[in-house]
């Protein structure tokens, strides 16, 4: 499983590092950034799915 | 702050064609008229403020906010008049800015607004609310608002500013004058707008002369396409992040303490797992989300059937896309362990809400430290409590009985 952002649909609400700073990461401009390619770690898939869910801009997917 | 002008407004008989955000039955509990617009009609009108649509459900209201086609942000703050056109750069920008201006104002903000930067001020904010819950030893009721929620916000963002802590009264009547009071009359808002322009005019050029590490330093050295932001553009934005940093937090920070004291069940969870607490603020956020932004119709534009006409105000009723059923599961219900929780509670589009970050640390640290310090806690008289009229909408009196303490 791998996470996308959207860059275009990103307007730095932050909610998906809040949740998960191991899986997205932020720059200097508080925009979302996906760590280590977007590649989840075994066992991560949840919180994945919850990243998805909870962005208010629906700019974060998941792809297997 | 207590309002001593008479309402004059007449009250409002039926909410699909006369709307009033100022209406005392809107201000007390806005969440029935919401849920029946819904239903019977999507975009309603009123005459009053010369023209002013409302929006209420979830996907039109996310539409307008992605629309800067047909709709500026000039003006944000609904009121007896429309101003003139002053958009791109606007009063305060960047939110009374519009595409493409928009986005150069916003970016110098963004990285003092970062997650990382705003984390740094953590310790601060949890030492000032100790500090507010110390001062409130020997008393077994206390008021949430004024004496604990209306004191955190104004502190934090004077430190960032570079404005006096102390002056956080002059900071409260500011904020009464601007987004309170929209009914008042031109000529009066005008001049209130003008005491805070006075204000900050002292400030910007004692800064001038004595740079220091803030933001409005920051903000005086700036450029835009290699060249320092006008004086008005500094004063402006300074003024946005006063106005808006403080009213709307303040409000977050007593609605979260008001259901708290008001559900048994919710107190209890929280009180017995604390590490539920982020998620309780993502819910506190979106069921009792205080801030209604607006824009004004650029164009004419037709949403749900019906027609916005140019020149008219629209209210972007983010708390009220927070409770549309087609959007949330028990979107009239407060669920504390609500994981999937997409809200809008900090809008939507260009404009997202700048001090999000900060909104959401002092809102995590002000119920923390109340939790620990006041394990149990109840509302004194829940008759007592009243609201902010207008586009903020959080208590101003909330007086909570202590139960226990820590």
């Amino acid at each position: 499983m791998r996470i996308v952002i959207d860059a275009e649909k990103c307007q730095g609400h932050n909610r998906c590092y809040a949740l998960a700073p191991e899986l997205v990461d932020v720059d200097d401009l508080g925009m979302a950034q996906v760590v280590n390619g977007g590649i989840v770690p075994a066992g991560s898939e949840d919180k994945a799915n919850l990243l998805v869910a909870n962005c208010p801009e629906y700019a974060i997917s998941v792809v297997e | 702050m207590t309002d001593t002008r008479v309402r004059t407004a007449p009250p409002v008989i039926d909410w699909a064609t006369d709307f009033d955000h100022t209406d005392p039955v809107w201000v007390d509990n806005p969440f029935p008229i919401w849920d029946d617009l819904r239903k019977r009609c999507p975009v309603a009108h009123s005459d009053r403020f010369n023209g002013v649509f409302l929006p209420t459900r979830a996907e039109d209201i996310h539409a307008i906010a992605y629309d800067t086609d047909h709709f500026t942000s000039r003006a944000v703050v609904v009121s007896t008049n429309v101003p003139e056109a002053v958009a791109p750069i606007g009063g305060a920008p960047p939110i009374t800015s519009d595409p493409p201006f928009h986005q150069h104002a916003r970016k110098i903000l963004l990285p003092a607004f970062g997650p990382k930067v705003i984390e740094a001020l953590r310790p601060r904010v949890v030492e000032l609310c100790h500090k507010l819950i110390d001062d409130m030893e020997g008393r077994d009721v206390v008021d949430g608002a004024a004496d604990y929620a209306q004191s955190i916000p104004p502190a934090v963002i004077a430190h960032m500013l570079g404005l006096p802590m102390e002056d956080g009264d002059i900071f409260r009547t500011f904020i009464h004058n601007t987004l309170g009071n929209v009914d008042a009359p031109p000529e009066e808002r005008q001049a209130a707008f003008g005491q805070l322009d006075s204000y900050l005019d002292g400030h910007l050029n004692d800064h001038l002369e004595n740079p220091r590490d803030d933001l409005i330093t920051f903000l005086q050295n700036a450029e835009i396409f290699g060249n320092k932001l006008s004086f008005e553009h500094v004063r402006g934005t300074i003024a946005l992040l006063m106005i808006a940093g403080i009213d709307t937090t303040w409000s977050a920070i007593g609605a979260s303490l008001f259901h708290l004291a008001s559900t048994d069940s919710d107190r209890a969870r929280l009180r017995n797992e604390p590490q539920l607490l982020p998620t309780a603020v993502e819910e506190f956020l979106r069921a009792y989300a205080p801030v209604t932004m607006a824009r004004v119709v650029k164009e004419d534009v037709e949403i749900s059937g019906t027609v916005l006409k140019e020149g008219e105000w629209c209210l972007l009723p983010f708390p009220a896309a927070n409770r549309d059923p087609e959007a949330f599961v028990d979107a009239d219900q407060f669920v504390i362990d609500r994981a999937e929780n997409r809200h809008a509670a900090f809008g939507l589009g260009i404009h997202r809400c700048l001090g999000s970050n900060l909104a959401r640390l002092e809102l995590s640290v002000a119920v923390q430290v109340w939790m620990e310090r006041f394990p149990d806690f109840i509302l004194e008289d829940p008759s007592a409590v009243t609201w902010a009229p207008g586009q903020v909408r959080g208590p101003r009196i909330l007086p909570i009985r202590v139960l226990e303490r820590a």
